[in-house]
């Protein structure tokens, strides 16, 4: 008591009570609790939630980073094949070349990127820390139609504030082979054949054209991997590395990782072959 | 008010009027990191600006974290200095609860879910990290304004990327030649490679320029040297 008093350090405590704790330590909500954003207290109409941000003359600053993406998945006899390009665009500008944009769920399942690159990696972060949650709680994996439902029901919580993901969830569980659709709208839909991004137009064409469900195993991949080929070179927002994997009872393997450039001179060896 | 209606007329015969909440300004600045087995440089050009606006000619952008990680950010200079505010509370409170520094794999997602937080309310902040990682080797983090983030051993980030990256793309990564081998990283290759990719980067861009500060980290701790850019 004597020590305190001649130290002030009880009015010290009291001082930091009067302030309270969140005054002092700056707020960052969503590491205690994944699903708190911060929300501005701004009316909607002047919150820049946006493709970008607006600076004090007016320009635009380009904030999100993965815009523009081709990714597809398809189910077949022999399980799911998803493929997807690893171009990263801001604007004009080539962020990066070399994007994981499939994201290893656990060994179950997988999860694709398109539309904003941050959007996806947190949620799809979450997304695994609740999978694995469930499997402790639950002694059992959980379905993919369960972990897309999942995905759906978190970014739903965000409608309207400008998340941009368009994702697909592909595992197996008991029911055998899953995929599912979720976008940032909150649509989530299951299905056999699905294509996102920029370049899903020309990869459905290849996709649609070559699609059997009685493939075998390599003709699947080529063709998931000839489709994401063809995207790149069509479109200018797809390109960089082809990256395939395949889904099967025992989990997902990656297929192979190669460059558009490569495969673009092999299809073309292939093709002068082919007429001589 | 008889004067205002004299002076302009009644408010529905005025032009609408829109206001914008504007909180960013772009205060330029760029960085450049490059990794090496056991060390990682990061430097950054000292130009503080706003369009043609020159606010400092020696302000240091590249902020020590922990004894293994510094950050190099530019942008918007009042989000610079808040995330970086918010970020030194967040490490020091790591280091008085486990009596240790936080590792730069922790830092790396620490500050992904730290920009994540203001996703709709973003720091204008282009972020590299660069740093020193459990094994001892260099490692560089580049970040986009909301959290996505990218495991590299090189990368540019700010007002002149697209002059930059291309150049280390080209001299580190060997992209874009055919049987060419990429060089292994020493000190004296990293630091002429970011003298001259400044160096070109100031000839060209008004918001880049007046000097470079290179911050190196090695395990035995990190030393800086200044140099001299064009002042024009």
């Amino acid at each position: 008591m004597a020590l305190e008093a001649i130290n002030g350090v009880s009015r010290y405590h009291s001082k930091l009570d009067d302030l309270g704790e969140e005054m002092v330590i700056p707020e960052i909500g969503n590491l205690k609790n994944q699903y708190q954003l911060c929300t501005p207290d701004l009316p909607k109409s002047e919150c820049q939630i946006g493709e970008f941000l607006i600076d004090e003359t007016g320009r635009k600053i380009k904030l999100n980073y993965a815009h523009g993406t081709t990714t597809l998945g398809f189910k077949f006899n022999g399980g799911v094949v998803m493929a997807v390009d690893s171009r990263a665009t801001s604007g004009q500008y080539i962020g990066s070349g070399n994007v994981k944009k499939i994201i290893e769920i656990n060994p179950y399942l997988l999860g694709t990127m398109a539309g904003g690159a941050a959007d996806c990696t947190y949620w799809e972060r979450v997304l695994a820390k609740q999978c694995r949650i469930y499997e402790l709680r639950n002694r059992e994996r959980i379905s993919v139609a369960a972990a897309s439902k999942l995905l759906a029901n978190m970014v739903y919580q965000y409608k309207g504030y400008g998340l941009s993901m368009g994702v697909m969830i592909a595992g197996w569980d008991k029911k055998g082979p899953g995929l599912y659709y979720v976008d940032n709208n909150g649509n989530r839909m299951p299905g056999n054949v699905f294509s996102v991004g920029s370049g899903s137009i020309y990869a459905y064409g290849v996709l649609d054209s070559g699609y059997r469900s009685d493939m075998s195993d390599t003709e699947a991949q080529e063709l998931g991997r000839r489709a994401i080929y063809h995207a790149t070179h069509r479109d200018a927002y797809s390109g960089g590395v082809v990256r395939v994997y395949h889904i099967k009872e025992d989990g997902w393997t990656k297929i192979t990782e190669e460059d558009s450039k490569d495969l673009h001179y092999k299809y073309a060896e292939e093709k002068t072959k082919r007429s001589q | 008010m008889a004067l205002e209606m004299m002076m302009s007329g009644p408010d529905y015969m005025r032009d609408p009027r829109k206001h914008q909440f504007s909180p960013y300004a772009n205060n330029g600045g760029t960085s450049v990191a490059i990794a090496g087995d056991d060390f990682v440089m990061i430097a950054s050009d000292t130009r503080l600006s706003r369009g043609f606006n020159i606010f400092s000619r020696e302000q240091d952008k590249v902020f020590p974290l922990t004894p293994k990680t510094m950050m190099a950010s530019s942008g918007c200079w009042a989000d610079v200095l808040t995330l970086n505010k918010v970020l030194q509370a967040r490490l020091t409170m790591y280091s008085h609860e486990h009596h240790d520094m936080m590792s730069t794999t922790a830092v790396a997602q620490l500050l992904s879910t730290m920009l994540y937080w203001r996703r709709f309310f973003p720091y204008y902040v282009s972020n590299i990290l660069a740093g020193i990682d459990e094994e001892g080797k260099g490692v560089v983090y580049h970040y986009d304004p909301v959290g996505h983030m990218e495991k590299l051993t090189f990368s540019a980030t700010g007002e002149s990327v697209s002059q930059i990256q291309p150049l280390l793309d080209n001299q580190i990564g060997g992209l874009n030649m055919l049987g060419v081998k990429p060089p292994t990283m020493t000190k004296d290759l990293a630091r002429q490679l970011i003298h001259d990719a400044f160096v070109s980067a100031a000839e060209r861009d008004i918001n880049t320029g007046d000097g470079i500060i290179i911050h190196t980290i090695t395990k035995d701790g990190k030393t800086e040297e200044t140099v001299k850019l064009r002042r024009d």
